[in-house]
């Protein structure tokens, strides 16, 4: 609880920040500000309720549950944000007049986002999903005199307002099935139906939140939105987007479906299968056409939520196995890897002017550590054995062959080496291409900003190397 | 723990070659890669003296998948490791021979981060260390092929290498995965799988035959793709001609026999009955590969594509020898492992050595260097001898118990593949008759013949050729063990 409280209240006390008429004192505040919160939201860990008495789990006539869980996921959550702050700077330099709002915004969808991790109650995984998503819609258009990003945030309200429509609606006729938005409550009441007739009602509401959330995590055929929306959103935002969102998002899926509804695993099962299948195609086949480095990066992001999806597959029984190590791992190594890619892409855009393969040629030679983070987080959202990402794809592999589902393995392992074609085409431009006349000069990199990629490095490189740290948490 | 030294070591000295600069970056590089040479040179004595119990490291990875760090010498292992740490010093020292590298710090850093994963795959006791390590082998190798390439076509050339490379070990992946869900928990372990090569062992075993043979090509995909073995070769004569040299040396000497040593190690023990059922398959393609290599071999003008293709050619013999489940032909691929990796690197040092003095390796330019050049003369003959399998020579040992152990299998394959000796003197004499006799050519009054240095880099290779001609029974000795419990393992 204590996350959810500060973070709003910083928010707000971040807004008036903005009044001081200097951006200097924002960044180091908001950073201060998470790295508390993630402190706090540690301390959570094992003993749910960190002020007993006070703040006892389940919160809030059980709206929100606190647990490793949700600790978990609301740790990745953070320290994402976290790492991804000092990527920023740009404004602060550049005199952003409304930079205390973006900060602001991004606190509070960390609430939202928090909330999705934790809901124990189907209108708090409403609320959560919203807060993050208006926040989202806001910061997508924050480039407010460039077209594309007007376009993006258009394009993500409404289509993200529909999804939203459609969730809702999923969950009123669940709960008109089963007469309850507790996720516990949910379960018995499909165990044991009251009114059988109603069973088709609760089948079409499960189907129409799988249908909503798979659109808030970008899962094929509701990933239309995803390459234009992240291309348009200027890169800081889109690296938010596409890591805290889906980690988030990821989280809440996994829980709904093994908390709430392993009763109906004969209507989820099959279409997140399907979801899964087309989700990794179409992310990785689009990739692979790509020209632009950050466009390439929107559909991966596709193809990694197609991992995520797997991960759901092996999702059986209790909420805490096999399937939540694998996606909480997974989740952990692609939001350091994406940071790190998008925080090199944004730092190469904002000097070189452009975002694609070619933006990075030569960039070995210039900025020999630019080139080899991004390496780094290439070979990790590849999956290529030293860094998280191979840990990350192994677990889930695993888990879900261990289910039974060796063909879908295989189907997944096929569309990585499809990533792995497309991974390696930034590092051939950085490693292997001169770069291009006028696009020679080194890019300016002030000493926190290569910290934090270092950081980020080695973070990934820590996941690959030493997995057993974190592997069995939950 | 020395074994797990044995390993790092060469990763700790590349990290630290990022702090060095210019000539202390070749002192560091040079003096981390000798002294891993003494450690495994102690390494080998520790294991005459104790046996393998002693290099035994097994130290818990990932304890929630029942997945250990075991790494482990035995005879087998020990023959690929004292060949990793005797070739990496004479690669370094061949990349120092080349001035025009860009940041060469890098290079040799990668270099030994190349070793690292070399050590790792020929020491690897448990199923995903050994598929980690298989991996992290290919990163280093990946630039150094690519970003210090002059070719014009570096990028596509690394970029098939890379894919063919990493497809065909991640359907390795997908097999050890599966074998992997097969096995029970190992003891004291709370996980409910192991990935210890024993648990592996066993878990291949008792699977059906019918599933043995598809598991066997899962695995056997990621060993063919990294021989080569026809038809999946394709990418390494472009690689291998186009890569800087020292990259070559890496490629042909040592991760070449990666997949053999994989072959033998996680492939016959792991699906006997796989391997019985496509074994006539694996000895037809391998014998296609060794005719085939040695006719485009002789065709060839280029130097380094045509000892490319000597390699495909000799690679194949080394298939052939490990298919015909014969102990005489496994022995004969462990001493040819050893043998070929001296052969094939001094025959790229004459190459790397020819082409720096005059700019190029084509043979139709090159003739009459014999004259200015008796000691690179001699080193080419003996190295090129050794390749022909001239009795005395190590490469003599090698390919006699392959086709020892081939003839056994079927005389007609045998009979088949003892071309590759006739093959090999007609397209090696002619390289060495083209190069160095021959008509005068615009080098032959210039060229200068090898000096000090590099007369040391090629000592060790002449001597080891000669050891492994005179003597193989020092590494006969060491695999012997090893090579008649896969047999067992095999039910042969």
């Amino acid at each position: 609880m204590l996350p959810i409280v500060l973070l709003s209240v910083f928010g707000i006390v971040n807004l008036f920040l903005g009044f001081l008429r200097s951006n200097r004192a924002l960044l180091p505040f908001v950073l201060v500000v998470l790295a508390l919160v993630f402190g706090l939201n540690l301390l959570d860990w094992n003993h749910a309720g960190s002020l007993p008495g006070v703040f006892d789990s389940p919160y809030v006539a059980q709206m929100l549950t606190v647990n490793n869980y949700s600790v978990a996921f609301g740790g990745i959550v953070l320290l994402t944000a976290l790492v991804l702050l000092p990527f920023s700077r740009s404004y602060v330099v550049a005199g952003e007049p409304n930079l205390a709002e973006y900060y602001s915004v991004l606190l509070f969808s960390l609430v939202g986002a928090i909330m999705m991790v934790s809901y124990n109650h189907l209108i708090m995984l409403f609320v959560g999903i919203e807060i993050l998503s208006i926040s989202m819609y806001v910061l997508a258009g924050s480039d407010k005199r460039n077209v594309r990003s007007n376009e993006a945030a258009l394009k993500y309200f409404l289509q993200g307002s529909f999804a939203t429509g459609v969730l809702l609606f999923g969950i009123a006729l669940v709960y008109g099935a089963t007469g309850s938005f507790q996720l516990d409550g949910l379960a018995a009441g499909i165990a044991a139906p009251a009114n059988a007739s109603l069973q088709p009602m609760l089948y079409v509401g499960v189907l129409l939140l799988v249908i909503g959330i798979g659109f808030k995590v970008s899962a094929a055929p509701f990933h239309f939105w995803t390459p234009d929306v992240y291309e348009g959103t200027p890169t800081f935002f889109t690296a938010f987007m596409s890591t805290v969102v889906k980690t988030a998002g990821f989280a809440a899926f996994l829980k709904l479906l093994v908390v709430a509804l392993p009763g109906t695993s004969a209507v989820w099962l099959p279409t997140i299968i399907a979801m899964c299948m087309l989700t990794l195609l179409l992310g990785n086949v689009g990739a692979a056409v790509q020209t632009s480095a950050k466009r390439m990066l929107a559909y991966s992001s596709v193809s990694h939520a197609g991992y995520l999806l797997l991960g759901l597959i092996a999702g059986r029984g209790q909420l805490q196995g096999p399937a939540a190590q694998g996606i909480f791992f997974y989740s952990l190594a692609y939001s350091i890897a994406t940071v790190a890619a998008f925080g090199v892409l944004k730092l190469v855009a904002d000097q070189r002017q452009r975002e694609d393969y070619a933006g990075l040629a030569g960039l070995a030679r210039t900025n020999p550590l630019l080139a080899f983070v991004m390496t780094v987080a290439m070979l990790s959202l590849g999956g290529i054995p030293l860094t998280g990402g191979f840990f990350g794809k192994f677990f889930i592999f695993t888990a879900v062959a261990g289910q039974g589902y060796i063909w879908l393995v295989v189907f997944a392992v096929l569309m990585s080496m499809v990533g792995i074609y497309y991974y390696l085409r930034p590092v051939i431009a950085m490693y292997m291409r001169p770069a291009e006349l006028g696009n020679d000069t080194p890019i300016v990199v002030d000493g926190f900003q290569s910290a934090t990629l270092v950081l980020l490095a080695m973070l990934t490189l820590v996941l690959g190397i030493l997995p057993g740290f974190l592997s069995g948490l939950l | 723990m020395l074994t797990a030294f044995l390993v790092f070591f060469p990763l700790a000295a590349a990290l630290l070659l990022h702090f060095a600069k210019g000539g202390a970056a070749r002192a560091l590089a040079l003096g981390a890669s000798l002294l891993e040479l003494a450690v495994a040179i102690f390494a080998a004595f520790t294991y005459a003296r104790s046996g393998p119990g002693a290099l035994d490291v097994n130290l818990s990875w990932i304890p929630s998948a029942g997945i250990n760090f075991h790494l482990g010498i035995d005879g087998l292992s020990l023959c690929l490791v004292l060949l990793t740490a005797v070739l990496v010093p004479i690669i370094l020292a061949t990349a120092f021979r080349h001035d025009e590298y860009e940041n060469p710090g890098a290079f040799y850093a990668l270099v030994l981060f190349m070793q690292t994963g070399l050590l790792g795959v020929f020491t690897a006791l448990d199923a995903f260390v050994f598929y980690f390590f298989w991996e992290v082998a290919l990163i280093p190798i990946y630039f150094l092929a690519g970003a210090w390439s002059r070719a014009d076509r570096r990028i596509a050339i690394t970029f098939k290498f890379f894919l063919y490379t990493i497809i065909g070990s991640l359907f390795m992946l997908a097999g050890f995965v599966y074998l992997y869900l097969q096995t029970g928990p190992a003891a004291g372990s709370l996980a409910a799988h192991s990935s210890d090569i024993q648990a592996m062992y066993t878990a291949g075993k008792q699977l059906a035959a019918s599933q043995q043979a598809w598991v066997f090509w899962l695995i056997f995909a990621a060993f063919a793709v990294k021989m080569p073995i026809f038809p999946f070769h394709t990418w390494q004569p472009d690689t291998y001609t186009e890569s800087p040299a020292p990259a070559t040396m890496l490629l042909s000497g040592i991760m070449l026999k990666m997949g053999i040593y994989g072959c033998l190690r996680w492939l016959l023990p792991v699906v006997p009955l796989g391997v019985s059922q496509w074994q006539q398959l694996v000895m037809v393609l391998a014998i296609i590969g060794i005719i085939y290599g040695a006719i485009i071999a002789i065709r060839q003008r280029d130097m380094k594509r045509l000892i490319a293709y000597s390699s495909l050619s000799h690679v194949g013999l080394m298939i052939a020898g490990v298919f015909s489940l014969k102990a005489i032909g496994l022995q004969g691929a462990v001493v040819q492992m050893l043998a070929h990796g001296v052969n094939v690197v001094g025959m790229f040092l004459v190459a790397d050595a020819i082409e720096r003095r005059t700019g190029t390796r084509d043979l139709a330019d090159l003739g009459g260097l014999t004259r200015r050049t008796p000691l690179l003369s001699v080193c080419f003959l003996v190295m090129l001898l050794s390749t022909v399998a001239l009795p005395l020579t190590g490469g003599f040992v090698g390919e006699f118990l392959l086709l020892a152990g081939v003839y056994e299998f079927n005389m007609w394959a045998g009979a088949v593949a003892g071309l590759t000796i006739i093959f090999s003197a007609v397209y090696l004499l002619r390289m060495y008759q083209r190069a160095m006799l021959g008509p005068d050519s615009a080098y032959s009054d210039t060229i200068t013949d090898l000096s000090g240095k590099e007369l040391f880099m090629f000592a060790p290779l002449i001597a080891l050729v000669f050891w492994l001609g005179l003597f193989p029974g020092t590494f006969l000795h060491l695999s012997e063990p090893t090579i008649s419990s896969i047999l067992t393992a095999v039910g042969r």
